[in-house]
């Protein structure tokens, strides 16, 4: 009987990882097919990858992912770390309501958070067409009176979608921190801005590489808000994925799904083993102490 | 020796409209080992902070060598301070934070005839002023181990040594022994008598713990709600408690009413005891404090009073008796053994008879009805360290 139980709960489990994993290893096994089917094995092959990277689009909308992904990232951490800090030095009552709101938009559905800021893209480019029309109209010197989205829209939108993750991994860091130690720079001659470089930031540090590596994770393979703020001009890895599947279904999108998968997967795992990393540093600390 | 170095005047301290400090007036001389003691909440850290520069008090004045130092940011004060905890840099190991604060320094360039340019000090006076403390704090070899390597105790040293690098006027302590355990603790007393009688410098000590302030310290100020209660050497301060707070919180104190019936006479219980107190006004009521140690127990028939023993607990050196008269518990300290339930008299010299004025803390100390909770109290005051000023924590 005991066993029974134990066969059927290992079943379970397997069906689990079968409907989980499944997909994507067939993905991943036929970004490797030398014909052009998701069906028939006609033997291996990398020529999929090799077209990927004579393709254009793909490669620009590479070029794309990166560049606002690391952009967003730097900008993200910059402005989540002091947030943070922001958040640290107030009193609990106005704190905790306030994080409430900063966790919003990590639980709210992308496709809410696209729509939205979508929106609020176009309201502003609309009031920002008259207001430019009239300053040409003072001669001092000529705005664009047109804007429209794209890389710079995309852009903001994933630094806000970032910051949230910043401020979230790096305030734990600044509450498990001696609150005296500020004070103790400060006491052995440091100004507030030096207490921070050499006392603050070094205590950290692990914080800030953890929700930049999060904020990174997040911008590489967000589609959905991406998909509403980027406009016709620009486009990420993910959108251009999203637009080929709109022809036929080539092993070329099994290639670059592959590709964006195990860099996803590569990146969480770093975070992910960082983070158990420290957990045990600091349980052998609370040990000793 | 008696050189005035700080004071406080007139400091009033508010947390959103709570009142932490009440129209402060201390001063500190060069050279003593002063020692703020109170319960937690008094108001003594944050003393130790405003002096430190690390809040800005509401209004009053601090001046240090005669200047007002109000504005003047902790990083441009001739004081150092040894924080609760330590907070060593993590990061850094030993000799590094030693060397933190002198790396931080600048002084005037010495070949420079206009004195206006700034230099950063050697890194060979450096090297040797770190070792120098080292060997004050008997730390040698203990230069390349981070924070977390050493035990309590020598965490303890460095963040002493950290402090006094720099030369100070003054340094500050805020409960600095809290952490370490009873043994260390008293070590650590002597040797923080020792250090400061080596470098010749100002301490300013802050805790909640009687016995450290009595040991330590060359001036006790005792403090209670943002006020002070008293200020005295710890003999003054245990012999002549001003009110029925400082009697209760600097050791064990019976705290009976009584009326000043005249000079060195002074009746309890409707009984009259010789005293050596006086200059009260004819028939003043007033609080008569007997510490439990001058109480000795007599044959009933011979006491000037009898009561019944309600508990008795052994404490190693004597028993701690509780003894009922007519509802008024006392506590006794005494090498004979008492059983309880017997019937015993007690006899007090006059000597060791305290009269002191009637206070708003009258009647809230001194009665041993509940001494098995109090006890317990004292055990918990380490713990509750905290809780001044932690507000805002977790």
């Amino acid at each position: 009987m005991k066993k029974n139980n134990s066969f059927l709960n290992r079943l379970f489990m397997v069906l689990v990882f079968v409907f989980l994993y499944a997909p994507i290893f067939l993905l991943i096994i036929f970004s490797f097919n030398a014909g052009n089917s998701n069906m028939v094995w006609k033997g291996f092959s990398l020529a999929w990858y090799a077209k990927l990277f004579r393709n254009r689009l793909i490669m620009q909308s590479v070029y794309t992912t990166l560049l606002v992904s690391l952009l967003a990232t730097v900008i993200a951490t910059f402005a989540g770390t002091f947030a943070a800090i922001g958040f640290y030095a107030m009193r609990r009552k106005v704190r905790e309501p306030l994080m409430t709101v900063n966790n919003i938009p990590m639980m709210n559905a992308d496709i809410v958070t696209g729509v939205s800021m979508c929106l609020l893209f176009v309201a502003f480019f609309n009031g920002w067409g008259s207001f430019a029309a009239w300053f040409n109209s003072l001669g001092l010197f000529r705005l664009p009176t047109r804007l429209t989205m794209g890389f710079g829209t995309l852009l903001i939108a994933h630094i806000t979608f970032n910051i949230p993750y910043v401020i979230l991994s790096v305030g734990p860091k600044l509450r498990q921190m001696d609150k005296n130690l500020v004070d103790a720079a400060m006491d052995l001659g440091c100004t507030w801005m030096q207490a921070f470089w050499k006392v603050i930031l070094p205590e950290i540090k692990p914080g800030i590489v953890s929700g930049a590596l999060t904020a990174f994770t997040m911008s590489i393979d967000d589609f959905v808000i991406s998909y509403f703020t980027a406009g016709s001009s620009a486009s990420t890895l993910a959108m251009t994925i999203y637009g080929m599947t709109k022809k036929k279904v080539t092993p070329e999108i099994n290639a670059i799904s592959t590709l964006l998968f195990v860099t996803v997967l590569i990146l969480l795992a770093i975070v992910n083993i960082r983070e158990a990393r420290q957990e045990r540093k600091r349980a052998a600390e609370l040990r000793r102490s | 020796m008696s050189k005035e170095l700080i004071r406080l005047r007139d400091v009033c301290m508010a947390f959103d409209d709570e009142l932490v400090l009440d129209h402060l007036n201390l001063y500190f001389n060069d050279k003593e080992f002063l020692t703020l003691l109170g319960p937690s909440g008094c108001g003594k850290t944050t003393t130790l902070r405003i002096i430190g520069g690390f809040v800005t008090p509401t209004s009053g004045d601090v001046l240090f060598d005669g200047v007002r130092i109000n504005d003047v940011p902790p990083y441009q004060r001739q004081i150092n301070t040894v924080f609760q905890k330590y907070a060593l840099f993590p990061h850094l190991n030993v000799y590094e934070n030693i060397a933190f604060g002198l790396r931080m320094q600048r002084r005037p360039d010495p070949n420079d005839p206009t004195g206006k340019r700034k230099v950063k000090i050697p890194e060979e006076e450096i090297d040797q002023r770190v070792m120098e403390m080292l060997e004050v704090i008997s730390l040698k070899g203990f230069e390349h181990r981070k924070p977390d390597a050493l035990s309590g105790g020598q965490q303890q040293r460095v963040a002493i040594a950290r402090a006094l690098v720099n030369k100070p006027k003054v340094l500050l302590l805020d409960e600095p022994l809290a952490a370490l355990d009873l043994k260390l603790r008293k070590d650590m007393q002597i040797e923080l008598k020792r250090i400061q009688q080596q470098v010749g410098i100002t301490f300013i000590y802050v805790t909640h713990d009687q016995e450290e302030a009595l040991t330590m310290s060359d001036t006790i100020v005792v403090m209670d709600k943002g006020t002070i209660q008293q200020i005295g050497t710890p003999e003054d301060i245990y012999n002549e408690p001003k009110n029925a707070f400082v009697a209760d919180f600097i050791g064990e104190s019976n705290i009976i009413d009584g009326v000043m019936l005249q000079d060195n006479l002074v009746q309890m219980y409707g009984k009259k005891f010789p005293c050596l107190d006086g200059g009260f006004a004819e028939n003043e009521p007033v609080d008569v404090v007997i510490r439990p140690e001058d109480i000795d127990i007599v044959p009933v028939e011979q006491g000037q009073l009898t009561g019944v023993v309600t508990s008795v607990t052994f404490k190693g050196m004597q028993y701690d008796i509780i003894v009922d008269f007519k509802g008024f518990k006392w506590l006794i300290q005494t090498t004979d053994h008492c059983p309880e339930g017997s019937r015993i008299g007690i006899k007090i010299d006059p000597d060791g008879i305290h009269v002191m004025k009637k206070s708003q803390y009258s009647g809230m100390f001194g009665d041993y009805s509940s001494f098995s909770e109090e006890y317990d109290e004292l055990d918990d005051a380490s713990l509750e360290l905290d809780e001044e000023e932690s507000g805002d924590e977790e």
